[in-house]
């Protein structure tokens, strides 16, 4: 199993366009060892669904800072179960107040980092709770 | 002068220094000390007097003396009857011009009822997709008297030819009609990444809206030449007035080849800077950047009329610096920032709100922002004398390594072939987002500091209270747009959408069609289909 390199989608869904922190996220996870693939700005769910399951992902980021996150996080999660993709772990960040981060969680999303939170902090967090899907 | 070379050499060594970097937010060393030998230039040619060639020291002779900067704070969430309540707050809380933040739909040219809108209207800002959102929005508010600022870049046509038009049936004539929209696209493929067309067509757009507003709306403003963005995006304080100077540059050549003369259109031409947590550092920029905007302009260009050579300002203080951990020391930080604005010598500004990390602001936390530059005004005494700074060393020598280090970015620029090719190689949006993670390296090996995050951190966050958008003004919104959909004249509508199809390829000023189609009930998302099917879509090369 731990040869296998985990394979993370970085996304970045809705019409936002503050992709800094996503950038420093992929790069982030990449020199973590990680196999990183960054689709870009402005995804819909559905394009971030099926990137997921055709770049066979272990697990998808989504970086949202829209305000969008209640509607875009769990549209992912529904359209990743649709297409028999549901044990594709979802996280991501962004500016979520607290409370809507835990809505999220109780929705499915593994976990959530807002502002502050550092680059080591995630890559340690993937490297312990993202396991390679068999 | 090699006085400071052997004060160096022996009364500095003699005392110990921290072990620390001594380097400014973005990473410049600088040195323990700046003596007259550091400035080069004389004074008349590199710094001189306020309202004087080169304008280091500021644009206008009396500055503060002769009245204060705009302060104008950027207002927008939910339904236009949501902001123009706010507006009107604003305007009774003693600020003195407007300035519009629109929701991301709108900002990307989709309707409110579009299925890319879903879970984002009214969020980030407030959703305008016909003329009669635009109109609700400037209820009661007299157009000819208070300016406003739109900010709005690749639908900024649509959105100005909205406002003329609810001028007119306002009874406002468009001479009279006075504010400024962002209207940056470089800047968007740059940094804050909003787009519909490819960069060539987008600056088209743009070129036609300075045309035209030189001809018929001659108090606005059809560009607000913006390093904001670029900063908040992570690059250094010179990447922003390089890439922002090289930007204006590209603008001013793209309308002169359509014949025009610099002088007709340079004067309304305006900027806006980020103001960051290195203090001097942004002095330095804000000086640096008039010189060069003057002398750019001057010698570049030809002009001849000094108000082109005038850099005129807005700035912001720093979204990107501001923590949700402890989010009451962002009072200070906010405060700090604009006292920099000030120092530098900005036309208007905006003060952030403490909570803007978690939240929009609210109406508290505006105020308390919206004091901040009522406090630096009236009560610090800094606007009693002009530019304060002027002459320190330290200052005057950072403004001149700004000017150099930016120029030489901007020769690379030139040498690309200009901005655009620059844009579409991708060479600013590297330099940026590796600049944006060398400084998140540096934060996380604490050679930076944040108060409140990577030190002097607290376990358990006192929490504030935080704007909460209710999630049904997206429907009442959708239903709206339906609304006026059905009710028009469809007819009408086609013919005018037609039109602006035809200029877009014939080349001809997009503005008159596009305010037509507006006035017949066009909205945000029909005008910007048509520049989809006309010009094509962008995408992200989504480069990490």
């Amino acid at each position: 199993m731990a040869d296998k390199r985990l394979r993370i989608l970085v996304a970045k869904p809705g019409l936002d366009g503050h992709d800094r922190g996503a950038k420093i996220i992929a790069r982030a996870l990449r020199d973590g060892g990680f196999e990183v693939i960054y689709t870009g700005l402005h995804q819909t769910p559905e394009m971030i669904a099926e990137a997921a399951v055709q770049e066979d992902a272990d697990a998808v980021g989504l970086s949202v800072l829209s305000g969008a996150h209640m509607t875009l996080f769990p549209e992912v999660i529904r359209l990743l179960k649709e297409r028999g993709a549901g044990e594709i772990a979802v996280f991501g960040g962004g500016i979520i107040p607290d409370d809507d981060a835990a809505k999220l969680k109780q929705m499915g999303v593994r976990q959530i980092f807002t502002p502050g939170a550092s680059t080591e902090e995630i890559v340690k967090w993937v490297r312990e709770n993202i396991a390679p899907r068999v | 002068m090699g006085s400071k070379k052997k004060w160096l050499e022996t009364t500095y060594r003699q005392a110990s220094e921290r072990p620390v970097r001594f380097s400014t937010v973005s990473d410049m060393e600088l040195d323990p000390l700046y003596t007259p030998g550091d400035v080069t230039g004389s004074y008349d040619d590199a710094i001189g007097n306020p309202g004087e060639f080169p304008y280091t020291r500021g644009v206008y002779g009396s500055m503060y003396r002769g009245r204060f900067w705009t302060m104008r704070q950027f207002a927008g969430f939910g339904l236009a009857e949501d902001t123009n309540a706010r507006f009107h707050f604003l305007l009774s809380q003693g600020q003195d011009g407007l300035s519009t933040a629109f929701d991301m739909p709108t900002l990307m040219g989709y309707d409110a009822d579009h299925e890319r809108a879903l879970g984002e209207v009214g969020r980030e800002g407030v959703s305008v997709s016909t003329v009669h959102d635009m109109a609700a929005l400037f209820d009661r508010i007299p157009l000819d008297r208070v300016t406003t600022s739109m900010t709005v870049n690749c639908s900024a046509s649509i959105l100005l030819a909205m406002y003329l038009v609810v001028a007119e049936r306002n009874g406002v004539p468009w001479e009279r009609v006075g504010g400024t929209i962002q209207n940056d696209m470089l800047k968007e493929f740059i940094a804050q990444k909003e787009w519909i067309c490819p960069p060539r067509p987008a600056l088209r757009i743009v070129a036609d809206m300075i045309e035209f507003c030189a001809r018929k709306v001659p108090r606005w403003h059809p560009v607000s030449i913006s390093g904001y963005h670029i900063r908040e995006a992570g690059s250094t304080a010179v990447q922003e007035l390089a890439f922002t100077i090289a930007d204006g540059i590209c603008y001013v050549d793209e309308v002169i080849k359509r014949g025009i003369g610099v002088d007709e259109f340079a004067p309304r031409l305006s900027f806006f800077w980020n103001l960051h947590n290195d203090f001097l550092e942004e002095v330095a920029k804000l000086r640096a950047a008039r010189r060069m905007w003057a002398r750019i302009m001057k010698d570049r260009f030809g002009a001849k009329n000094p108000k082109s050579m005038m850099l005129r300002t807005h700035a912001q203080t720093a979204g990107a610096s501001l923590t949700a951990q402890q989010p009451i020391n962002n009072v200070v930080r906010v405060a700090i920032q604009a006292l920099a604005g000030v120092l530098g010598g900005v036309q208007s500004l905006h003060t952030n709100s403490m909570d803007e990390t978690l939240a929009l602001p609210t109406e508290q936390a505006v105020t308390v922002a919206l004091r901040t530059q009522q406090v630096i005004a009236e009560e610090t005494g800094v606007t009693n004398t002009i530019d304060p700074f002027g002459g320190s060393y330290a200052v005057e020598a950072l403004t001149d390594r700004m000017e150099r280090e930016a120029t030489g970015y901007i020769r690379r620029i030139d040498e690309m072939g200009g901005m655009v090719k620059a844009i579409e190689t991708g060479y600013p949006q590297r330099e940026i987002a590796e600049a944006a993670f060398h400084f998140q390296r540096q934060l996380e090996q604490g050679i930076k500091t944040v108060v409140g995050v990577n030190k002097y951190s607290v376990p358990e966050e006192i929490p504030i209270a935080t704007l909460k958008i209710d999630p049904a003004i997206e429907e009442r919104q959708i239903q709206r747009v339906r609304k006026v959909k059905r009710e028009r004249n469809s007819v009408a509508v086609r013919e005018a959408l037609a039109r602006v199809a035809d200029a877009c390829r014939s080349g001809e000023n997009l503005m008159e069609p596009i305010c037509e189609a507006v006035r017949r009930d066009a909205t945000v998302g029909e005008v910007s289909d048509i520049f989809r099917a006309e010009f094509g879509v962008y995408k992200d090369p989504g480069w990490i």
